[in-house]
């Protein structure tokens, strides 16, 4: 890797001995990768994945701390993914005894830790940042440090901005230093599509269920979307990125999917059409019984098939503003028809703090919380992330908190239909 | 004995026992439980990988085709040799990911001492994940050599 000189001088310690680490990180990540230079990261803001307090991460929290004593700060303040604890959140005695002592007995002297190294402030809590609510929004051809997997996919796909597949504290490291190396979806080459999926389905593909189909199949590859827009339009309003957020968490957690273009909607495929598409790229075809096939495909891996569930987390990544209300309105409906006042499962929407303060001030909130729902800020797979609720029975339509934990899968119309009281399965 | 010849990740020599996952390996799904509740031996903890689920992963030399998972993979991997119960090596047949290249660059650069130390080898190829078998002796050599017995 040929280096700048002054990229080669904090290599050589003219910043002091952790940031020559810090670049000496960032240069053998890149070298292993085939980088040939490092370019600058040109977004306002970073996003970092670790935001939980978790005793095994005690190495981590040292290495925070070596950069804090070090004043090797980054310039960027940055957002980071949901806080994993909210007293709002059901749980019972045992489960808060596990969570506060054992499991997440570090979350505020870490939180202490981010607050030094530039969090934005104590409400930037949530995987997606880039929410216009909480404003850390990158904009096209901009140049991220992030590691957050659904964010990452988001951002290169729907917001056009370019960042790689990192690991937790590489996102720090790489904003610390003020490069990243170039390699993968950082460069052109490396943004072209080696898969062409095409959508022959009858009716809209669940988000979730299309997603995961074609992460499962094209891996860490980069997909081009044929008759998508036939079900999301060819602008990218907020019905169409709310599904692009939740189809891209799943193609990002079933498969590693960082950057997918949808044909006429996602800014590079909007200008550079079908010259994305690699010389030789698979076909893979998804219709109606592709999407079932998939579906069943999923295991059940409750300790009773069969049990009551018992909680139900909506928000993996965390809901969008539109989405909160348009599940408001589907409740409302539904429970009407079941005669039902509340939902009958203890129902759980996660969304970001900004966002639930904007939803707060609509009139949807109260009828929400009329329902019997609650809203959180809080990360549903780090909720789920312990032995207990191994024996839990909860229910999702997030093809993420499947993949990670033991909930079980529901399309949304199926959730709808179980917590409110209709036709369960 | 067969010998394959790989790209020096992480450098070292070691000789250990093979563990083998012909999957990828989903980092935190595999460690997170060990690491968590102080199981020194590293049991691995992942029900969707029938290969490695339940066996020790501390101080065996790892054989995998690449990481999946979490994108804290990398950090997983750094928390593991930080409190020694790393593998005794990890062995790539594809090119490393950038998930587990993160963690080991990671450990490789901030971690000191013995008890940290994991060699890595990438890029060996698909036939060393087809001849190599749990319990085989697998030794490291400088180089990228590896050499399976």
């Amino acid at each position: 890797m040929v280096l700048t000189k002054e990229q080669q001088a904090i290599l050589d310690g003219a910043e002091g001995e952790v940031k020559a680490r810090v670049m000496e990180t960032v240069v053998r990540y890149g070298e292993l990768f085939g980088a040939q230079r490092l370019v600058p990261v040109t977004s306002k803001y970073n996003h970092l994945v670790t935001s939980f307090g978790l005793k095994m991460m005690t190495p981590v929290f040292d290495l925070m701390q070596q950069l804090i004593d070090a004043g090797a700060v980054s310039g960027q303040k940055f957002s980071v993914d949901p806080r994993p604890l909210d007293k709002n959140v059901p749980a019972n005695f045992l489960q808060k005894l596990i969570f506060n002592k054992f499991m997440y007995s570090k979350q505020d002297s870490y939180e202490a830790q981010l607050k030094s190294l530039g969090l934005i402030d104590d409400n930037a809590f949530t995987c997606t940042c880039y929410m216009d609510e909480v404003g850390n929004k990158p904009q096209r051809g901009e140049v991220l440090s992030w590691a957050e997997s659904s964010a990452v996919v988001y951002a290169n796909s729907v917001l056009g901005a370019r960042c790689n597949r990192n690991s937790g504290i590489i996102d720090i490291m790489g904003s610390i230093a003020g490069y990243v190396p170039e390699f993968g979806l950082l460069t052109d080459e490396g943004r072209k599509a080696t898969w062409i999926v095409e959508i022959k389905t009858s009716k809209k593909p669940e988000a979730q269920l299309l997603g995961s189909a074609i992460g499962m199949k094209v891996m860490e590859e980069v997909p081009y979307i044929k008759g998508l827009d036939k079900w999301l339009g060819t602008e990218l309003d907020d019905a169409a990125c709310t599904y692009l957020k939740d189809f891209g968490a799943a193609t990002a957690s079933n498969g590693a999917v960082g950057l997918y273009h949808v044909e006429n909607l996602t800014p590079d495929a909007k200008e550079l059409g079908e010259s994305l598409i690699k010389e030789g790229a698979r076909v893979y075809v998804i219709d109606d019984a592709e999407l079932k096939r998939v579906y069943d495909s999923y295991p059940v891996i409750w300790k009773n098939a069969d049990a009551t569930p018992k909680l139900c987390f909506m928000g993996c990544p965390h809901m969008s503003l539109e989405q909160l209300k348009s599940w408001t309105d589907r409740l409302d409906k539904a429970l009407a028809e079941t005669g039902n006042k509340k939902v009958v499962i203890p129902t759980v929407f996660t969304s970001s703090p900004a966002v639930i303060a904007e939803f707060e001030k609509t009139d949807f909130a109260a009828k929400l919380k009329n329902m019997g729902v609650i809203v959180s800020y809080i990360c549903p797979l780090m909720y789920m992330n312990n032995p207990l609720c191994g024996k839990m029975p909860v229910i999702t339509s997030s093809n993420k908190l499947r993949t990670y934990t033991t909930a079980r899968y529901y399309t949304d119309d199926e959730i709808l239909a179980q917590i409110t009281g209709g036709n369960c399965k | 004995m067969k010998t394959f010849q790989g790209r020096v990740v992480a450098p070292g020599t070691v000789s250990a026992e093979a563990l083998v996952s012909h999957g990828g390996l989903n980092t935190l799904a595999s460690f997170q439980k060990a690491l968590q509740f102080g199981d020194k031996n590293a049991t691995c903890g992942d029900q969707n990988n029938p290969d490695l689920y339940g066996r020790q992963m501390a101080g065996k030399a790892l054989c995998l085709p690449q990481t999946i998972g979490s994108t804290t993979g990398g950090l997983v991997i750094y928390c593991a040799c930080a409190m020694g119960r790393q593998p005794a090596c990890m062995l790539f047949s594809q090119p490393i990911d950038s998930l587990a290249g993160a963690g080991v660059i990671l450990a490789d650069v901030w971690l000191d001492g013995e008890s940290t130390k994991m060699p890595v080898i990438d890029s060996l190829g698909e036939e060393f994940l087809s001849y190599v078998k749990e319990g085989m002796t697998v030794t490291v050599k400088d180089g990228g050599v590896v050499e399976v017995e």
